[in-house]
């Protein structure tokens, strides 16, 4: 009887070994399928079998690993990389050799970089006028895009649905007459990503953008991604300035090369290359970015927090000058990027501890200081009455405030325990359009109510 | 009998819920209970409950805890919540239009052969 106990002891063992091998089963779920495991051989054994007999029909039970795998992924994040993983001959869309897709990840950062030079050959000049502040990312998005449709298998007649925003854009923003250096210019370069850049979401999600999960995902790519883009950034000014400081050694001005070659090309083809990197390095951003979001809350929190005393102290109000303005509105950018990469990187499964508290702290000051700025743009808009700027600003934060307030009910109640996480998470993916809504107002609507100004 | 996976599926998480409303259980005694309740008709394969009962604790409508059970073994026991209540309602006023449909049906189509 020893001796059978044993061998149970040896095949669950090596059992949870195998089960450890699939990514997509945490040890907790291995625990809870052992302990089921360990019940059915038990009452197998009861019923007259051996030990050997009960182990290999709880086995069979349990089904196939393959599809059990499958089913947790699914459940766990549906990270589409762990479907990947997890899925064996990959019926999944995205199955693309390796070698193919650095292939066209090249030639599509290759045709960015080219894209950006190409009105250069029309006499379009780099700082010039807006143009290119205006075009930007009509530059590389639709290609991002096409990436994307390519990589999930997108059929020809979305893909033509997914184009029509960047005619559309490219269209609008040209044929706007802007008044030379006005605001809405400015804003309207400014708000043209952020409304575009929910197009190539639709096209990350791949037919999933409908399921909040499949929205999460993206937040989580958006995210990865700037941290991607900043350490590329950082890497190439490095080698920016070390090609002008050699090239300057030996007599040769590379200065000019590098404005108008190295970085408006190199900023391009970045998107693309950082894209490919964040799907292609998924494990190491992942351990990275939650990493950074903890580090940084607190931070927040804790700024936010020294502001509201100071200005309740001092008694200060917020200084309305444009560039104010912007850093402020920048600042709950932040911090609702924060929240939206926290709540994407959380398991939603596990109970409130410390760094919710931290988090809904972030949200609850973010809340107070953007009901502050409010006041203050609604007093200088009943002064002076409504400008391009003005009217930007309190657009935007009137979409954090209704945003932020109602995270911070839903993130109360889940502290209380009377909430569950899940309800925070379909909040903020079911509010990411009106981001993309917004920002396309300003860029369509403000020039014409501004008299273009 | 060989009963297809998607009604399987749809049928799961009224079943799961309906059981958790009787009393707090765990995995292996869910699907036993599953078993009696359909005579054994109904096979679930085990390993496709821990999936379900995730997702449920994730919406919220059940709770889950680690306890040792008498026998020394620990065991994951789920509770069905407020919430959870409220969603087993919801599906079984749904499946109660399913099943007069189907029933309606049923006998206008004589003779039958189940």
């Amino acid at each position: 009887m020893t001796d059978d106990a044993d061998t149970i002891e040896a095949q669950v063992a090596q059992w949870r070994a195998w089960l450890h091998r699939r990514p997509a089963i945490r040890p907790p779920d291995i625990d809870e399928l052992e302990s089921h495991l360990r019940d059915e051989i038990a009452a197998l054994v009861d019923a007259g079998l051996s030990g050997d007999e009960a182990f290999l029909v709880a086995v069979k039970r349990m089904g196939s690993l393959d599809a059990v795998s499958r089913e947790f992924a699914r459940e766990h994040s549906e990270r589409l990389w762990k479907q990947l993983v997890v899925a064996p001959g990959g019926e999944i869309a995205g199955a693309r050799s390796p070698r193919t897709e650095i292939g066209v990840v090249l030639g599509l950062a290759v045709a960015a970089a080219l894209a950006v030079k190409v009105p250069e050959l029309f006499g379009r000049r780099l700082g010039e006028d807006a143009f290119y502040a205006l075009n930007a990312s009509l530059f590389v998005l639709p290609l991002l895009t096409g990436y994307f449709a390519w990589k999930r298998g997108i059929d020809r007649k979305p893909c033509l649905w997914l184009a029509l925003p960047f005619a559309a854009a490219a269209v609008a923003i040209n044929a706007i007459p802007f008044a030379r250096g006005g605001h809405t210019e400015t804003l309207a370069a400014l708000h043209l990503p952020i409304a575009l850049w929910l197009a190539v979401g639709v096209a990350y999600a791949g037919g999933r953008w409908w399921s909040g999960s499949g929205r999460m995902d993206f937040v989580r790519f958006s995210g990865e991604l700037f941290i991607y883009y900043v350490l590329m950034a950082l890497g190439g000014g490095v080698l920016t300035m070390f090609t002008v400081a050699a090239f300057g050694a030996i007599g040769l001005d590379a200065e000019r090369l590098a404005e108008r070659w190295i970085l408006p090309c190199g900023a391009m083809g970045a998107v693309l290359v950082g894209a490919w990197l964040v799907e292609a390095k998924q494990s190491v951003i992942e351990n990275m970015a939650p990493v950074l979001t903890r580090l940084f809350t607190p931070l927040f929190a804790a700024v936010l927090l020294a502001l509201l005393a100071s200005m309740a102290w001092t008694r200060n109000g917020i200084d309305l000058e444009r560039e104010v303005l912007i850093g402020f509105d920048l600042l709950l950018a932040v911090v609702l990027g924060l929240l939206l990469y926290a709540i994407s990187a959380r398991d939603p499964r596990t109970p409130p501890e410390l760094f919710d508290r931290v988090l809904f702290v972030l949200v609850a000051s973010a809340l107070v200081a953007d009901g502050v700025a409010l006041a203050a743009i609604a007093t200088r808009i009943s002064e002076f009455g409504f400008s391009p700027n003005r009217m930007a600003a309190l657009g935007e934060n009137l979409v954090l405030l209704v945003n932020l307030a109602w995270s911070a009910w839903l993130y109360a109640r889940f502290l209380g325990g009377r909430g569950p996480f899940a309800a925070l998470e379909r909040w903020q993916t079911a509010y990411l359009p009106v981001y993309a809504v917004w920002a396309g107002l300003v860029v369509v609507a403000f020039p014409p109510l501004f008299g273009f100004a | 009998m060989n009963i297809g996976k998607d009604l399987v599926a749809a049928s799961a998480t009224p079943l799961v819920l309906a059981i958790l409303a009787e009393g707090d259980s765990y995995g292996y005694a869910i699907i036993k209970r599953v078993g009696d309740l359909s005579g054994g008709q109904l096979q679930w394969t085990d390993g496709m409950l821990y999936p379900v009962l995730h997702r449920l604790e994730r919406l919220g409508y059940v709770e889950a805890r680690w306890a040792t059970a008498e026998s020394g073994r620990r065991r994951r026991y789920y509770r069905i919540t407020g919430p959870g209540r409220e969603h087993l309602a919801t599906q079984r006023r749904h499946w109660r239009v399913v099943d007069a449909t189907l029933r309606g049906i049923w006998l206008e189509m004589a003779p039958a052969t189940a």
